[in-house]
């Protein structure tokens, strides 16, 4: 598999269950190190780019990366600080884009599997990461809130930010994505600029 | 940036901890649960089995430690969050650091109730020097905490965690537990061997430094999948 993704690029990487969009997700965010090959930032790998690399990668995992005994103010603190940046500036802004104001100082544990998304979605954006990478962002989102999701990465992107997102949400990949990499068993079958009409195309290669 | 990092990672877990107690209050009606039972088989017509206070004091650390071990990384596995900590822009042993030293809060939270018990229950006179007995304790919960942390983080995505922590964690911290015991034994004679005491610490501060370079060391080759 290779592949590259640059500035203003939505890439979506497409493709059945265990066909490995996870994995290659985990892989360009440091978490998961390449059997073989490498993946480069600009025209360094990971180890040398060093640890300032990370606070310029945001993830949006399948699983939130929130801890439910916090409030969703307390989580998003935590991740500012984390990244070295004053939370007063930070916070309270993206609460309200989360559409969570009212709710900040409510514990996670208590919120709807949208409103986590939500709350996740702003904690991967908190540092204004230049590299965004998403698993499944829709899963669990209404079809406005996935619209609204939709626009803000294409905002993302128009702001020059590299986004990369893995779904098999073919509707939402459709019209959103400005490239597409479908995914199968560990291999790249196609790398091609996103088009309507993915799902015909989806079926062709993949066959289901 | 790699010691506001840990402290950020430590506060963290202990404002979860103070929400709730959870881990506080399980492994401490455990480690109560484990010093009562023994104390009825080592305690007869009011006598302690002699040397029985220092090897079911460290037992109790032992057990109650792995199920604070446990607990601590289920939170963060639940939300798979210690992924989110490693994607922080600082030196992943800086992760490892603010959770062995939450591990360590725990672990001495409940070790300032259970001894005073043991003390009580094996008439075992601990205090005798409270110094040494400090050193002691803390010197060997970092021994094991240090050794438990890395392991607990390494099998966080292990369907067989929960079977594999014990499995990997006693055989490795069984000479600080051996020397703890010995040390705790030290400072229980009629005449307390401060010498002796002393030099166990010595031993279980050695095996500290030794498993906490190592576990440094290993922790972000561990910990990338």
């Amino acid at each position: 598999m290779s592949f590259a993704v640059g500035a203003g690029e939505i890439l979506g990487l497409l493709g059945p269950n265990g066909a490995g969009k996870s994995t290659i997700i985990g892989m360009m965010a440091t978490l998961v190190a390449p059997s073989s090959g490498a993946v480069r930032y600009g025209a360094s790998t990971a180890a040398e780019a060093g640890v300032e690399l990370r606070g310029r990668i945001g993830l949006l995992a399948h699983e939130l990366h929130l801890y439910p005994e916090l409030t969703a103010r307390e989580n998003l603190e935590f991740f500012a600080r984390l990244h070295g940046l004053r939370p007063s500036d930070l916070v309270d802004p993206a609460l309200a884009v989360a559409g969570l104001s009212d709710r900040a100082d409510d514990v996670v544990s208590g919120f709807s599997r949208g409103m986590r998304q939500r709350l996740a979605l702003e904690r991967a954006l908190l540092h204004g990461p230049r590299l965004i990478l998403l698993d499944e962002p829709f899963t669990g989102l209404d079809d406005r809130a996935a619209g609204v999701v939709a626009d803000r990465l294409r905002r993302l992107a128009a702001d020059g930010r590299i986004v990369v997102l893995a779904t098999h949400d073919l509707d939402l990949a459709d019209g959103l994505v400005t490239r597409v990499g479908i995914v199968r068993e560990g291999r790249l079958l196609t790398d091609e600029p996103g088009s309507t009409g993915l799902r015909a195309r989806y079926r062709a290669l993949v066959g289901h | 940036m790699f010691l506001r990092v840990a402290l950020l990672v430590l506060k963290k877990d202990v404002a979860i901890e103070a929400k709730s107690f959870e881990i506080i209050t399980t492994t401490l009606f455990f480690a109560a649960s484990c010093i009562l039972v023994f104390s009825f088989a080592f305690v007869k017509e009011g006598a302690p089995v002699q040397d029985a206070a220092s090897g079911i004091l460290w037992i109790a650390i032992a057990f109650s430690g792995t199920l604070a071990l446990g607990r601590t990384f289920e939170r963060e596995r639940y939300g798979e969050t210690l992924r989110a900590l490693l994607l922080a822009p600082a030196p992943r042993p800086a992760i490892y650091v603010g959770k062995l030293l939450g591990m360590v809060f725990v672990m001495v939270t409940t070790e300032v109730l259970l001894v005073p018990m043991v003390a009580l229950l094996f008439q075992a006179p601990l205090f005798s020097r409270p110094l040494l007995l400090v050193a002691l304790l803390l010197a060997g919960t970092i021994g094991f905490a240090s050794v438990g942390t890395l392991f607990a983080a390494m099998l966080v995505r292990a369907r067989t965690r929960d079977i594999m922590l014990p499995i990997l964690l006693y055989p490795v911290t069984v000479p600080v537990m051996i020397a703890g015991v010995q040390g705790t034994s030290a400072l229980l004679m009629s005449t307390p061997d401060e010498a002796l005491a002393t030099m166990w610490i010595g031993i279980v501060t050695s095996f500290d430094v030794v498993f906490i370079t190592f576990c440094l060391w290993l922790f972000e080759p561990l910990m990338t999948e």
